[in-house]
């Protein structure tokens, strides 16, 4: 696996040779800094830990300020781990990663924090069809979700009956997305497709060869 | 570099930018489309009145309306497509929205628009 950090700037639409349109997401990847190498003797796994965007030292704490100095570099908002690195796209300790690990044509695994929908009913969350009609003597049934199980057996309800609650704001994956071009001048990175969260929200980016 | 200003970088990248007259709601223009069917390449004219230009860069639309045997036919066209070959502006019009959706409800003699004049 190879991966970076992103940050997602938004989303526009190209034309392919056939003359087809494309939606795509533009990724600004990158450059990060290895911070961290876990290993086998020490850690009992092995890791990579990038971090990503700069931000204030006055904003940081002393502990992770020790961190990133140690690595040599300015303070980052964002440190992730990535496990399982390729050899000949790997870096050293200190050293940066950019946006030329990816090639065209590769598919990248992108994830991130979905944008919140707060708390939501089932019509919304599952697609239920809601429950009778305004009138006929229905009365606060129109969105419930119904039935929600059965009679004296199995007198339980079974686990992961979908209800309302929380709908989104929880990390979601999109796999296998085509990346269309890299700008390695701007650090930028086009993929096919759209990707979780809002604009401006923090993605993470992996290649499983 | 802000937000806009990467997504127009990137744009520029893959979309190539036509020269098309400059027209709005309430021109008679003819579009001059490409279809492919098959192996075969032919050209379509779809003539009508535009009713919105929406969007910026190159993600930019056009609907265009005419009336096919009674009936009105919409048409929206992205402006960068690479099947327009060729747009022609028949006739310029008087209108004072940028969006006149109001000649939906309008038919006969109350559906014309005035010719501008120089």
């Amino acid at each position: 696996m190879s991966g970076l950090i992103g940050k997602k700037i938004g989303m526009t639409s190209i034309y392919d040779a056939s003359g087809k349109n494309i939606p795509c997401t533009i990724i600004e990847a990158g450059p990060c800094v290895v911070t961290q190498i876990k290993t086998l003797e020490k850690d009992n796994y092995e890791a990579i830990q990038l971090a990503f965007d700069d931000k204030k030292e006055k904003n940081t704490t002393k502990p992770m300020m020790g961190h990133f100095k140690k690595a040599g570099t300015t303070p980052k908002r964002i440190v992730m781990e990535f496990s399982r690195f390729e050899e000949d796209r790997r870096k050293g300790f200190g050293e940066t990663v950019d946006v030329t690990i990816f090639h065209e044509g590769e598919f990248v695994d992108v994830s991130g924090t979905s944008k919140g929908k707060g708390f939501q009913g089932v019509m919304r969350r599952h697609g239920y069809s809601g429950v009778g009609e305004t009138t006929h003597g229905h009365n606060g049934v129109k969105r419930s979700t119904g039935s929600i199980g059965q009679s004296s057996t199995p007198a339980k309800l079974f686990k992961g009956k979908k209800m309302a609650g929380q709908m989104g704001n929880k990390t979601v994956m999109m796999i296998n997305l085509e990346v269309l071009k890299i700008m390695p001048e701007q650090n930028l990175l086009v993929v096919k497709g759209s990707v979780p969260g809002a604009n401006g929200s923090y993605l993470k980016i992996e290649r499983w060869s | 570099m802000s937000k806009t200003d990467i997504i127009r970088l990137v744009e520029e990248q893959f979309v190539q930018t036509k020269d098309f007259p400059d027209f709005s709601a309430g021109d008679t223009i003819t579009v001059f489309n490409k279809i492919v069917e098959g192996s075969k390449e032919r050209i379509q004219q779809f003539q009508g009145v535009v009713i919105q230009r929406s969007g910026t860069g190159t993600t930019e639309t056009f609907t265009v309306r005419k009336i096919s045997g009674g009936v009105g036919v919409e048409r929206i066209f992205p402006i960068s497509s690479p099947f327009i070959e060729k747009i022609e502006v028949n006739r310029r019009g008087v209108v004072r929205r940028a969006r006149i959706f109001y000649l939906r409800n309008l038919t006969g003699k109350k559906a014309r628009i005035k010719e501008k004049r120089f």
